[in-house]
């Protein structure tokens, strides 16, 4: 089967900055793609390359087994949502949604009709005569949603779509894109630097750093399974262990990963483990996080709120499962 | 040291007022700003309202006067006479001339400085901004007289646009469009066409600077956002850059219109010695004496803005303001 989207050791340097480093990437036809990773590594360079606004240095790209190298954006048949939705202000709501089906000389009658229909998709029915600027920021959201999804893309593009909404409205928006997506079965490519974002939505992932790809895979995989310290830290703030740690309970001299929901709080000499020292404790709610110093290992711990706690400074025994210890294939 | 001398002396939760008549002053203005406000702009509009609009009212006034033809007296009766006199052919030919180079001095005006301002909004950063300020005011520093008789200069037969269309071998192009009734004449400094050079190039930085202030305020992702949904580069020119841009360009063009209207100045010193406007209003009010129909001419521009200004607002120009 061909690939939604085809990238063969793609590279965009601006001057001496490697953007993107000899990437490669195939997105599957109807997933929901997430590009995960830190700002500056790389991610909405590939999006941009993805949507034709950048040219690659070196390397290939390919839409639907197409070559799309030297296509300007606007003959690629891929829309994109923008961080800061780029609605056209000097245009009404059904305006900007029918846009690009102006531009591409439907008649007006048709093209209204399919914009009203768009706006109802994002749950707008009747927003059409308003200017972008009398709409909420979740509002401005949804237009451009349906004005990318109104043209029928075979792949849509998301840029951080989420990220300058309140934490409600963000987690509703997930669920919606979630089951738009579903019901549309368009491929859906989504750059974010939130991780439970990337992690709840998409189908696989792709975690970004310094313009590479460290690590794709489901959500699990990416949690569970983190392949180098950088995808364990990064991805959930995992406790990274350093090889001679790790070697004391696995037997193997390699960097290990322990989720920090995996590690059990005892009283100081109660049962064998890992001495140390409570560093601080974070009340976040429904857990607690707290900071601990194994012998100058700093470790991480979430426990259910509720649950009694040790005092700041007082010596504790920590406990874990032997098989939540992930031994990574990053070299010692 | 420092610090326990602060701790020794702790200082007060409320700091006292300033001495003499600055700190109850300062207290007073903070109280009332609206007091501050009425103080500020006391001068200005004094100056305005009764300085400028009353002496442009009182020069408006004298054109419902009339001038006795044998004495060359003013008689000051309310009258249409002077109104009657401006609707002449020989003064509606002045002020059609007028208008006509007005509008085409500005539309050229906008096509020459669309794509400077187009580079300097979007391209030009740093050095290459700084440079472009100083090409587009640095003619604007110079006088305007000296400026007009240098074109004059490169206008005339033995000047150096007539020499370098001679190396390049095109006189038979400029003897072309000389020969032409209306725009033609003997020389390009004696044609109108030289007016609407000198025209189009002293008013030029007027249209430029307003467009390119437009320009800059769109966002570069609108231009993507265009390209994204399909639009070919012309169609997003069509569809995003110039429904933003026309704010500026209402703007600049508000600016080359009104200044052509009104300038008595170029075409006085280049062109044919058919006139103008502001020449119509300089010679009735200086060798003809006739103030009335010179404050009926300066009448006209004024009006005519006016009309601009109402059908650029009703085509929706400051609709993206």
């Amino acid at each position: 089967m061909t690939s939604a989207v085809s990238f063969q050791k793609v590279s965009r340097h601006f001057g001496s900055v490697r953007a993107v480093d000899m990437v490669d990437l195939d997105i599957v036809p109807g997933e929901f793609f997430a590009m995960l990773g830190p700002s500056g590594s790389g991610k909405t360079t590939c999006l941009r390359l993805i949507a034709g606004f950048e040219q690659p240095t070196s390397g290939s790209i390919s839409i639907f087994g197409e070559r799309a190298e030297g296509v300007p954006p606007y003959r690629r048949n891929v829309n994109t949502v923008f961080q800061d939705y780029a609605l056209f202000p000097h245009l009404n709501v059904l305006d900007n949604v029918a846009y690009g089906l102006m531009v591409k000389g439907v008649g007006k009658l048709e093209r209204q009709k399919a914009a009203e229909e768009a706006l109802s998709l994002v749950r707008l029915p009747g927003y059409g005569a308003r200017r972008p600027g009398q709409l909420s920021g979740g509002q401005r959201q949804r237009v451009a949603l349906a004005r990318a999804l109104v043209n029928q893309p075979k792949v849509l593009l998301l840029d951080e779509p989420l990220g300058a909404l309140d934490l409600k409205l963000r987690e509703n928006m997930q669920e919606e894109l979630k089951s738009l997506q579903k019901a549309l079965g368009i491929t859906f490519v989504f750059v974010t630097h939130d991780q439970g974002e990337a992690l709840s939505m998409a189908d696989r992932v792709a975690v970004f750093n310094d313009g590479r790809i460290m690590q794709i895979g489901t959500p699990e995989d990416i949690y569970q399974r983190p392949k180098t310290r950088f995808v364990a830290d990064f991805v959930g703030s995992s406790n990274v262990l350093p090889p001679d740690f790790v070697q004391r309970y696995s037997g193997q001299h390699r960097w290990g990963s322990l989720r920090p929901e995996s590690i059990r709080i005892g009283r100081a000499a109660k049962g064998d483990g890992v001495a140390a020292r409570l560093v601080s404790t974070n009340y976040l709610g429904a857990t607690t996080r707290l900071a601990l110093d194994a012998d100058g290992l700093r470790l991480h711990a979430i426990v259910p709120a509720g649950a009694t706690l040790p005092k700041e400074g007082e010596a504790v025994v920590l406990t874990f499962n032997r098989e939540h210890l992930h031994l990574m294939d990053e070299p010692a | 040291m420092t610090l326990t001398a602060t701790q020794a002396k702790p200082a007060p939760a409320l700091l006292p007022r300033a001495g003499g008549l600055r700190g109850p002053l300062s207290d007073l203005f903070w109280r009332r700003p609206k007091l501050l406000l009425l103080l500020m702009l006391l001068p200005p509009v004094l100056w305005l309202g009764i300085v400028y609009i009353g002496s442009l009212f009182a020069l408006l006034l004298q054109s419902f006067f009339s001038i006795d033809e044998f004495s060359g007296l003013i008689n000051r009766e309310f009258t249409l006479k002077t109104y009657g006199d401006l609707l002449q052919a020989a003064n509606l030919d002045i002020i059609l001339r007028t208008m006509t180079m007005a509008a085409l001095v500005t539309l050229a005006s906008a096509v020459i400085a669309f794509p400077i301002a187009y580079y300097a909004a979007r391209y030009a950063r740093g050095r290459w901004k700084a440079l472009f300020y100083l090409g587009v005011m640095l003619p604007l520093w110079s006088s305007y007289l000296v400026k007009i008789y240098a074109w004059k200069l490169i206008l005339a037969k033995e000047g150096i646009l007539t020499w370098l269309l001679a190396k390049l071998h095109l006189v038979w192009l400029l003897d072309g469009w000389l020969s032409l009734p209306i725009v033609g004449g003997n020389s390009l400094s004696v044609s109108s066409t030289g007016t609407f050079i000198v025209f189009v190039y002293v008013w030029l930085p007027f249209m430029i600077l307003p467009v390119q202030a437009a320009l800059e305020r769109v966002p570069g992702n609108l231009v993507e956002a265009s390209s994204d949904l399909g639009a070919s580069p012309g169609q997003t020119f069509r569809n995003v850059l110039f429904p933003l841009a026309l704010p500026g360009i209402v703007a600049g063009s508000i600016f080359t219109f009104s200044l052509t209207l009104g300038d008595y100045i170029i075409p006085q010193i280049i062109g044919t010695s058919r006139l103008f406007i502001g020449q119509a209003v300089y010679s009735q009010q200086g060798t003809a004496g006739n103030i009335p129909l010179a404050a009926a001419f300066t009448v006209v521009p004024i009006v005519i803005m006016g009309f601009y200004l109402w059908g650029a607002k009703r085509m929706g120009a400051f609709d993206a303001l």
